[in-house]
């Protein structure tokens, strides 16, 4: 199958651009991505930008998110052929091209800097603003627990649009009105005369007709997909070694390429001595990118033993010097010059805390965390007579494709991007790094393809970390030990800031960023006042989206703040959030919901506790009870139910699996991660330094979904704030050592 | 020239001794199911069976191969990891999918020395890192493909 844009697409696209949809700032309706075609093979014929049908029925589903474990390639057609009202037998599944239709629209949603339940005007004009922003744009994006959000709509609208005209196909040829035929399995069937019709027969037909307005959509009663565990399409391939990630890619004549990039962020090359590693076996080229020293090699592993042996030396820089301590010192500094920017105010805090019988104060801290995917960094490219051939294994398709080109300085239309299986994306893969490097080395090499492949160490020390951010919090209690004032200042870079950066050199503004007070300003609780802030440091470590993005941090300085204020007010956890959360139902029955599960207040064996959070992120609410115990001063986590509200769920199975993941990922971090710096550079280079939860620490993980009709919410990432303060509220029940830190240091022995 | 047996079939190579044997699989043998994750033998991700047990290919020189039988999860005559195989789907075990290599191959290796594996023997065994979090599911459907006291 190739992965080709039909010129037919983009001048459709181009056409409805310049025809006025730029005008004014609706979101962009389900209608306006339905596309009208696809590459087609022989015989196949598309109904829209989404599907396309065999002759023999076979269904064919376009999907513009990248699959990296979090079951898009199954979510996405099952929206699809729920509503097409195919045989799910009958369904294949291929990654759709760039263009505008698929951009992820719904991501941009994360950005916006007003509560969930806010459904003032400005908060909606933003909300659609946003969207028809990243219509514009094209963004087609894989990120924000965004993918199923995005797709609800203009997904089921192209199956039901395609059924309808495939119906009308059916009811024209039988000379009967298409109320009289329904679908099933595949199939257009007369009610009063039993004919049948496969869509098959039906296609090259429907395709003549012009998509019909106003289709409707099934009832969720209807649903024979939509909110079934339908085995993933994916995993078949994934556990005989058939499946091809990036890395994996093998194109003819192809060479291998390895790179060392600056240990300091930012370093210029002083010089290279590369006289030994040209004279080892295999070295094809030794040469130089922007961003490093790279040889060229007949097989990666030769590529990489010559790089050893390249003498590099590097210009000083004014970070040569630069360790955590001093980034710890930076951000506690700026916090105390600097008011901050207001995200969240209501009332008036600052008197509140004035007149406070007493004023509870807590700093917390969170390091800077690599995303450490399993699949190092990598990316194929081929430069050749003018056009640009790339294989990436990339969240980011649309960026990918507008960065071979600028490096090539070729138009976009001259690129061709493939994106295989993704090794894991965490977010790491949203970036386009590599895509920029694979190209100007292959512009090097007169037409050969070529794989660059970073060793673990490249990846671990070349990433764009988690911030490291600290939090300093300030609660007003009154004489009745009622919070009358929670204030919260967080220092992080801004990651937005850092990302258009990279992209757009002159664009970057250090501007108030949502991403890095997300979770804070948008707490559930019922305080009297609130007054949240932010303060965004800039340092030259590269910053970007770590799984959960602002709320990995967010989620632990708030859930722990609001544990240490029930404690202090000498309250049970559960039954003190609950009490704040009277005008957030859904939040409290996920909050319930964990803590009876989890048999909350029940008696433990001696040396357990259970601590308790709950956060809301990515369009869902997720509560998490953590059963923790402590030996030689290691904290082990022995279970962790887990609730969460997403909505109307589509794939109950990946749910669950993307809750036992998202838990993974958090409690790594919680436990162990910290990426830390000294003389400039990244101290941690490989997993024993940097080490990642193994199958005999993980825990049972117990998952309760929350039966929902609403619009569905994410689940790639909302599993993961909760973890880690649900873990240290426990470490604070069972030792009464509140963790403020992380990764979690016991001060002594238990 | 270092020949071994890989999957059954006699291959050999004309590459440097210490050409570590994943790289010889992957780059000069084109069997890409076996997956480079961390170089110094950390990850698991590269697990292979050298004359049966689990080895991590990316410290492993080629010569220390030569006259061994080599299996990789590409392998269609081994009965345990077509169970497990078969397990995997059932449990739907994959998320990324990129370490299940590595971990089937440790899991065969575990069912093949120790049939009735406890937790504990698969705690001890199934030291592979996965990024995604699918140990709950490894576990799961490892004690779903034991052989049937």
């Amino acid at each position: 199958m190739k992965a080709v844009v039909s010129r037919r697409q983009f001048l459709i696209t181009g056409a409805a651009l310049s025809g006025g949809l730029l005008v004014g700032c609706g979101k962009p309706t389900a209608a306006d991505r339905l596309g009208e075609g696809l590459p087609v093979d022989a015989g196949e014929v598309a109904l829209n930008g989404w599907v396309k049908i065999a002759p023999d029925g076979t269904v064919t589903v376009a999907v513009p998110r990248s699959e990296m474990g979090q079951g898009v390639l199954t979510a996405l057609p099952m929206l699809l052929v729920e509503e097409l009202g195919a045989r799910w037998e009958d369904v294949r599944v291929e990654q759709a091209p760039v263009a505008r239709i698929y951009a992820n629209v719904a991501m941009l949603l994360n950005v916006v800097p007003f509560t969930s339940d806010d459904d003032s005007m400005l908060a909606r004009v933003a909300r659609a603003s946003v969207q028809r922003l990243g219509y514009v744009l094209s963004l087609q994006v894989t990120g924000g627990s965004a993918s199923v959000r995005d797709a609800w709509e203009p997904m089921r609208l192209a199956g039901a649009t395609a059924r309808a005209m495939l119906v009308q196909v059916a009811a024209t040829r039988w000379g009967v009105a298409p109320a009289n035929c329904r679908v099933e399995a595949g199939q257009v069937i007369h009610g009063q005369t039993g004919a049948k019709l496969g869509f098959g027969e039906l296609v090259k037909d429907a395709a003549a007709l012009s998509p019909p307005a106003d289709v409707p959509f099934k009832d969720l009663a209807q649903y024979k997909l939509i909110g079934k565990p339908i085995a993933r399409t994916d995993i078949p391939a994934k556990v005989n070694g058939a499946a091809v990630f990036g890395v994996d890619v093998r194109v003819k004549d192809m060479v291998y390429a390895a790179i060392a990039q600056p240990p300091v962020f930012g370093a210029q090359i002083a010089s290279v001595d590369d006289a030994a590693a040209r004279q080892r076996r295999g070295v094809i080229k030794v040469l130089q990118i922007p961003q490093g020293v790279v040889v060229v090699a007949d097989s990666w592993w030769r590529a990489k033993q010559a790089l050893a042996e390249v003498k590099i030396s590097y210009a000083t820089t004014a970070h040569d010097k630069v360790s955590s301590a001093d980034i710890a010192r930076q951000f506690k500094a700026e916090l105390a010059a600097n008011k901050g920017f207001a995200y969240g105010s209501k009332g008036d805090a600052e008197g509140a805390l004035k007149q406070a019988t007493k004023v509870i104060e807590a700093t917390y801290w969170a390091p800077f965390l690599a995303h450490s995917a399993m699949e190092p960094i990598n990316c194929v490219a081929q430069v050749q007579a003018g056009k640009v051939e790339v294989w990436c294994a990339t969240q980011s398709p649309s960026l990918a494709k507008w960065k071979a080109a600028q490096v090539a300085d070729v138009d976009m239309d001259q690129v061709t991007l493939h994106v295989p299986y993704l090794g894991g994306g965490f977010g790491r893969r949203l970036e386009i790094d590599m895509v920029e490097q694979a190209v100007a080395i292959a512009l090097q090499l007169d037409g050969k393809p070529v794989k660059l492949l970073w060793t673990r160490e490249e990846d671990m020390q070349h990433d764009v970390y988690r911030p490291a951010a600290l939090s300093e919090f300030r609660a007003a209690v009154d004489a009745k030990g009622r919070v009358t004032a929670w204030t919260n200042r967080v220092a992080a870079p801004s990651i937005t800031y850092d990302s258009v950066r990279r992209l757009l050199p002159l664009a970057a503004a250090n501007t108030p960023d949502k991403n890095q007070i997300e979770g804070a300003f948008d707490i559930p609780y019922a305080f009297d006042s609130i007054d949240v802030r932010q303060v965004r440091p800039e340092t030259h470590v590269p910053v970007g989206s770590w799984r959960s993005v602002g709320h990995s941090y967010n989620a632990f300085f708030t859930e722990s703040f609001v544990d240490e204020l029930a404690h202090a007010a000498g309250q049970d956890p559960h039954a003190y959030r609950r009490s704040l959360l009277g005008a957030h139902p859904r939040h409290q029955a996920v909050l319930d919901l964990a803590a009876s599960k989890a048999g909350w207040g029940k008696p433990l064996p001696k040396g357990r506790a259970r601590g308790i959070a709950l956060h809301e992120s990515f369009g869902s609410i997720c509560a998490q009870v953590a059963e923790v115990s402590v030996a030689d001063g290691q904290v082990k986590v022995h279970r962790v139910v887990c609730a969460i509200d997403c909505g109307v769920v589509v794939n109950p199975d990946t749910v669950e699996a993307q809750m036992q993941g998202s838990i993974v990922y958090g409690l790594s971090a919680a436990l162990f991660g910290e990426i830390t710096v000294a003389n400039g550079r990244v101290e941690q280079s490989n997993f024993p330094s940097y080490d990642a939860l193994h199958l005999a620490q993980m825990p049972v993980v117990e998952t309760h979904i929350v039966p929902s009709t609403a619009a569905p919410g994410g689940v790639g990432e909302p599993g993961t704030p909760p973890i880690a303060p649900a873990v240290t509220n426990a470490v604070y029940a069972l030792t009464k050592q509140r963790i403020r830190s992380l990764p979690i240091r016991l001060e002594h022995a238990q | 020239m270092h020949t071994f047996k890989l999957n059954g079939q006699a291959v050999s190579v004309d590459v440097e001794d210490d050409m570590p044997l994943l790289w010889v699989l992957r780059d000069e043998l084109g069997h890409t199911g076996t997956k480079f994750g961390c170089g110094i033998a950390a990850c698991g991700a590269c697990t292979v069976h050298m004359d049966g047990a689990a080895v991590r290919s990316c410290v492993m020189p080629v010569v220390a191969a030569a006259g061994k039988d080599i299996r990789t999860i590409e392998n269609k005559d081994d009965p345990i990891l077509a169970r497990l195989q078969a397990a995997w789907v059932a449990h739907q075990v994959p998320q990324c999918g990129y370490c299940q290599s590595g971990m089937l191959m440790a899991a065969t290796a575990l069912l093949r020395s120790n049939p009735q594996p406890t937790d504990a023997d698969i705690d001890a065994a199934m030291t592979n890192i996965c990024r995604c979090g699918t140990y709950q599911r490894v576990r799961a459907a490892i004690h779903s493909a034991k052989v049937p006291a």
